[in-house]
């Protein structure tokens, strides 16, 4: 009989091995699934695996998926490391995407302006949007001690409505024949690409965001004071270091990174203002970052994963007509598979013979 | 006062998934366990009660498919927290997101599909002028609710059962030393919870809309799990609380045909904002959360170590 029993040590070898095999274990759910509807497993599986990286194409619009999902990951990673469970990255990506629009509509006056300040200047402003809207969190956190999770989730919803409200009225494009969606945004103030593709600055931006988090976390004591609030509370306070201040840093951070990726978007692969701004990307990333282990380099092989989702997703829809809804399926198994295989590294399996040998306090 | 009947009604079937939702989870909260899967019990219960009831004609089956899915899922929920001590918290978020992609799959096919929608009544009470339209021309599963509530209540406070219940979320060692069986009485309370959820998204295709929408649960999901500390825990405020965050959102459809010069978006902010409003009211006090929530209400508990 197979029973699982406490390792004395937690296994390193297992937390590198456990998202590994998480991925493996949604393949193996995704062929199953693929069967039950009658298309060949196999095939399911080149087309959501292996078809989006056999060619440059395929490559690049991996690459248009990893700049949000990283961006935002990263400051999840953070957050998630302090114990601060922001699960609102969603509408802090949207109200970015609309902080940074206001400022691109406001400057745009279709006479070719723009340039790289303007490009920096919108990207700021995203960041800041995003931050606001995580700020908002922090502080009912802090001064009312409300639940970060609700919180930041019921933000999400008045983030989606406060864009649809504003592509419906004063963003619309006059010129639009009455369609909810702002003007496009003119060349000078889009994202510089990779000549032939569609991947943009937001992809550098990310993996600098990723470096950056990686130096914080285990190069500086600001780094060194969060992780240790994360594991033991108890500790962090006995050597005086503020919780207030993590929790602040954490979801401004955290914010500011996913308004930056709304910012990218909506200058980069949409190129104006739309009533829906991101198929989820904010919370594709709780995934990522689980996946990446918490970890700022972790979460650029987790995000290489789920954009892969994403393309294969969209392959699985246009080539054998599976619906499109199968990429959030994959992306919910592959956290349960996680955290199932993450059992793993605290515990171990124990093969006994002559089953229940043994009286326990408590059933199986 | 004949304008008023009808928005009562409105409200008390606005609030009733709120009531089975947050009821479910209140029973969850009480043995120890937060699930944050709520969301996406109710929107798998609701795509599979509604193609259930499409392919069989018959609401009650479909009501029972959605319990059942909830369990279900609320089965893998406590497997994975209850035996193999993963994450609550990183559990629940999963089964969310995980239902958000599952429920757009199951419902593919029944976008724009409908099912017979009928009339129900209390035979003679209906006649009552006000009070007839107003509380006794609802579905049954509106009054189910109610017994529900008062149900749980009695359970909970004047039952030995619930006595031990409350004893498993308040201190799980000393009722595994009473020699009480902790992870079955957690897995219990967990299936019974994921069907209360999943009854609630059958209400929300079959009865509340009725039809299958993506993403129709709208964040019903969350706001549930708001309420339970709103309500401190007791079945009675739950009840309370879903009717006044029905009455909300029906206020918020009713200023719109009223032509209020508001747009609709802003006014469909209302059920968010109250939640956060109410979240931060009653977390304000510290000590007053501390006392009402059950002491190990998201902790693991391990009877072999």
């Amino acid at each position: 009989m197979l029973e699982l029993v406490p390792r004395a040590q937690p296994s390193r070898l297992m937390s590198w091995l456990s998202p590994v095999l998480a991925v493996i274990l949604t393949a193996a759910c995704g062929a199953v699934m693929f069967a039950a509807v009658g298309k060949s497993p196999l095939e399911g599986l080149a087309v959501f695996f292996l078809e989006p990286i056999g060619s440059l194409r395929g490559w690049s619009e991996i690459g248009v998926k990893v700049a949000p999902l990283l961006l935002v990951s990263v400051g999840l990673a953070l957050c998630f490391r302090a114990n601060i469970f922001n699960i609102g990255a969603e509408g802090q990506l949207v109200l970015g995407s609309i902080v940074a629009g206001a400022v691109i509509l406001h400057f745009d006056d279709g006479s070719g302006g723009g340039g790289p300040w303007m490009i920096a200047l919108a990207l700021l402003a995203g960041a800041v949007g995003g931050a606001f809207w995580a700020a908002i969190v922090a502080w009912l956190r802090d001064r009312y001690n409300a639940n970060e999770i609700l919180v930041s989730l019921m933000l999400v919803y008045v983030a989606e409505l406060l864009l649809s409200y504003l592509v419906h009225g004063v963003m619309r494009d006059p010129d639009g024949f009455g369609f909810p969606q702002s003007r496009l945004f003119d060349d000078g103030f889009l994202l510089p690409v990779w000549p032939g593709t569609r991947l943009h600055l937001g992809v550098v931006l990310a993996l600098a965001a990723s470096l950056l988090a990686w130096v914080l976390l285990a190069r500086m004591f600001a780094g060194f004071r969060l992780t240790v609030g994360g594991l033991a509370p108890l500790a962090a306070r006995y050597a005086g270091f503020s919780s207030r201040r993590a929790l602040w840093g954490c979801l401004l951070l955290s914010g500011a990174l996913a308004g930056v990726a709304g910012a990218c978007e909506i200058m980069g692969p949409i190129g104006q203002l739309t009533p829906s701004v991101s198929p989820g990307y904010g919370f594709a990333a709780i995934i990522v970052a689980f996946v990446g282990r918490l970890h700022p380099v972790g979460v650029v092989f987790s995000s290489f994963v789920m954009a892969l989702f994403y393309i294969g997703g969209e392959l699985s829809q246009t080539r054998m007509g599976m619906p499109n809804a199968i990429t959030g399926i994959f992306q919910g198994i592959l956290l349960f598979a996680l955290l199932a295989c993450d059992v793993l590294i605290h515990k171990r399996f124990r093969w006994r013979l002559g089953a229940a040998s043994t009286v326990r306090a408590d059933g199986p | 006062m004949d304008a008023l009947a009808p928005l009562i009604a409105a409200s008390m079937n606005a609030g009733t998934p709120l009531m089975l939702a947050a009821l479910g989870l209140l029973i969850n909260e009480k043995a120890g366990v937060i699930n944050l899967g709520s969301e996406g019990m109710m929107l798998v219960a609701a795509a599979l009660g509604f193609a259930v009831t499409v392919h069989s004609g018959s609401p009650a089956t479909g009501f029972l498919a959605g319990a059942a899915a909830g369990a279900l899922l609320a089965g893998v929920f406590a497997w994975l927290t209850v035996w193999l001590g993963a994450n609550q918290v990183a559990c629940g978020l999963a089964l969310s997101l995980f239902g958000v992609g599952a429920s757009a799959y199951i419902g593919m096919p029944y976008v724009g599909a409908t099912i017979q929608a009928s009339s129900w009544g209390i035979p003679g009470l209906e006649r009552i002028p006000f009070l007839g339209p107003a509380l006794f021309q609802h579905h049954p599963m509106v009054y189910g609710a109610l017994v529900l509530c008062a149900a749980l209540g009695h359970f909970l406070y004047r039952t030995r059962a619930g006595l031990v219940l409350r004893a498993v979320g308040e201190s799980p060692e000393s009722a595994h030393a009473l020699g009480y069986k902790v992870r079955r009485i957690r897995l219990a309370a967990l299936l019974f919870g994921g069907a209360c959820c999943g009854l609630a998204g059958a209400f929300m295709s079959l009865v509340y809309t009725p039809m299958w929408v993506e993403g129709m649960v709208a964040g019903r999901g969350w706001i549930a799990l708001a309420l339970t500390p709103f309500a401190t825990w007791r079945p009675a405020r739950v009840l309370a609380g879903a009717y006044l965050f029905g009455g909300i959102t029906i206020l918020t459809f009713h200023m719109q045909a009223l032509g209020v010069p508001i747009a609709s978006q802003l006014l469909s902010m209302l059920p968010y904002l109250a939640t956060i409003l109410v979240l931060v009211l009653i977390s304000r006090n510290i000590d007053w959360i501390r006392i009402n929530m059950p002491a190990s209400l998201g902790k693991n508990f391990n009877p072999n170590s």
